[in-house]
């Protein structure tokens, strides 16, 4: 994507740059998800910036999954599934008519809350992305330099014939995120990637993030608090809104830098949620 | 409470349901038994070299099903060349394009699961009208090779939707989260994993289309040929050489008959033992 950086707009931001704004890679504006008419998330507005992980945290139906699952235009898959309001990725708008689903998810990478190996063999796995783009130059390299970021490279290196499935659990979640490394997008979305892992591999995960977050963009889903406090820079608290007809919509409560929304919070309802008096 | 030691009454009616599966089991097993010892008593002794190399005959002591083997495996290739494309298309088309809520879809799905009810002859007569007399193709081979690849298409969409829709839906996600295209994601993804399941249904829909007589009987497929069968010439197969043979006086035509069985029987069961294994070895793969 070509960046066209608007002079106005730089100046605009000088004020407080005083402390050291990073820039922004999404701006949502008042998005709400619609399955069938019904809304699932509403009215949710925030910036996420670039080189920090942001946390999702909330409830269980408070719309965690459907919120990353804008960002990448994977919402599109499910039919019925309708998205309003603005989303723009560095200052295109994500939604536009002439942007390709297929491109935005090249950009923007996803992990998933199961590992979903391919059934295939482990280099099999990470070459899938390269060649369904056409990159056929070097890939072992690719293949390699993906393992690698992954921490992944050392455990498979002898055995990249193997199939993806005679690996850990733990192991391939990382193989997932090495696949998505291999096409190298600017952001990962995570979606609850360590909820099915033992504590030794979420551990794994968790010193993995904070590697890729030099690099990339890092926006994880997860209803591990700890996780949280452990890996954000920045976190989103969601709930659910119950509205006069008792139809529920996820919402967002409150978004600020982690130790502010753990030690202090604005609101009372995040302050129940993480002092764990509900939820 | 009761004890740890009282289940008489219920190991009992354990026993009593178990006895009742196994005696259904029993029934069919044993009509099947029957048939197949009372064919290979009258057969076996006529399943010769000549029987399958010679052309049919009046003297039963010289016929041979040369023509009708040969015609049946000319159907069986037609067969898959012309229902895998277009059965392996329609399910995926089915499976990931078509959207699943407009009503000429389900339309669609329920036709075809209708189509794969009616009866043989039916599709027989349709062939008759359609294909030999509309579309001027004469009692040919090619004609009947359509018409039973007709009859078989709705099972082999139907046996491939459901081995696409078995491919765990992580495995598409997955695909379209790292840029696949739709196609990208059928063709490199879900068919390759659907294969086996594919291949099963279809090797099954085979055997079945080759066993059928009535529509092939309905077209006229001659029951007396002599020589070895074209694509656009007259021919007979394995099924209505055998019902010929049936229907002659002669007790040594009832024997070479058994043989065909016996021949028929042999093919469909290697068909289907070819689809076991594939299956097998698929599974161990994953």
């Amino acid at each position: 994507m070509v960046a066209i950086v608007d002079p106005a707009r730089l100046l605009e931001r000088r004020p407080s740059a005083q402390v050291e704004r990073p820039s922004c890679v999404f701006e949502l504006r008042d998005v709400s998800v619609l399955y069938s008419g019904k809304a699932a998330l509403k009215g949710i507005s925030l910036d996420i910036q670039a080189r920090l992980i942001t946390a999702i945290i909330g409830p269980s139906g408070c719309g965690k999954s459907t919120f990353i699952r804008c960002l990448n235009r994977m919402n599109d898959l499910i039919p019925g599934a309708k998205v309003r309001g603005t989303i723009l990725y560095h200052g295109q708008d994500l939604y536009a008519a002439e942007v390709d689903p297929v491109e935005v998810r090249r950009r923007i990478g996803m992990v998933f809350q199961k590992p979903n190996p391919f059934p295939k063999s482990i280099f099999d796995n990470v070459a899938f992305g390269p060649r369904v783009l056409g990159l056929r130059e070097d890939l072992g390299a690719r293949v390699e330099r993906a393992l690698r970021q992954a921490a992944l490279w050392e455990e498979v290196k002898d055995r990249l014939d193997a199939s993806a499935l005679t690996l850990s659990g733990g192991q391939q979640q990382r193989l997932c995120i090495a696949r998505c490394l291999a096409v190298e997008p600017e952001v990962i979305l995570m979606d609850e990637p360590a909820s099915a892992l033992d504590p030794i591999a979420t551990a794994a995960i968790e010193d993995l993030m904070h590697e890729l977050k030099r690099e990339y963009t890092i926006v994880i889903v997860t209803h591990n608090m700890q996780q949280a406090a452990r890996v954000a820079d920045m976190t989103a608290f969601f709930s659910v809104d119950v509205g006069p007809e008792g139809e529920r919509a996820g919402i967002l409560v409150e978004y600020d830098r982690t130790e502010k929304i753990f030690t202090q919070p604005a609101d009372p309802r995040t302050e129940g949620y993480v002092t764990g008096r509900f939820g | 409470m009761r004890g740890l030691g009282d289940t008489r009454s219920r190991r009992g009616s354990e026993l009593a349901f178990a006895a009742l599966l196994l005696s259904s089991l029993a029934v069919g097993m044993a009509a099947l038994v029957a048939l197949l010892a009372d064919v290979i008593h009258d057969g076996a002794g006529w399943v010769t070299w000549r029987l399958l190399t010679q052309a049919p005959s009046a003297d039963p002591a010289v016929a041979g099903a040369r023509p009708a083997i040969l015609a049946t495996i000319y159907l069986g290739l037609l067969l898959l060349a012309m229902v895998v494309p277009v059965g392996v298309a329609s399910a995926v088309y089915l499976e990931e394009y078509a959207r699943k809520e407009r009503w000429y879809n389900r339309l669609l799905e329920i036709a075809i699961q209708n189509l794969a009810g009616v009866p043989s002859i039916v599709y027989g007569i349709l062939g008759l009208a359609f294909i030999v007399r509309g579309a001027g193709l004469g009692r040919v081979l090619l004609a009947g090779a359509i018409i039973l690849a007709l009859l078989t298409l709705p099972t082999v969409i139907i046996a491939s939707r459901e081995a696409i829709r078995a491919v765990s839906d992580s495995i598409r996600q997955g695909a379209y989260a790292l840029g696949a295209t739709r196609w990208q994601v059928v063709s490199r993804q879900v068919l390759p994993a659907a294969l086996p399941g594919i291949a099963t249904g279809t090797i099954l829909a085979l055997s079945r289309g080759l066993g059928e007589t009535a529509p092939l009987l309905m077209i006229g497929a001659l029951t007396f040929i002599a020589f070895d069968p074209t694509l656009l010439g007259p021919f007979t197969a394995l099924p209505v050489q055998i019902y010929n043979w049936i229907r002659q006086p002669q007790a040594e035509f009832r024997r070479l008959a058994a043989a065909a069985i016996l021949l028929l029987l042999a093919l469909v069961l290697s068909l289907n033992a070819a689809a076991i294994w594939i299956r097998d070895r698929a599974q161990r793969r994953w």
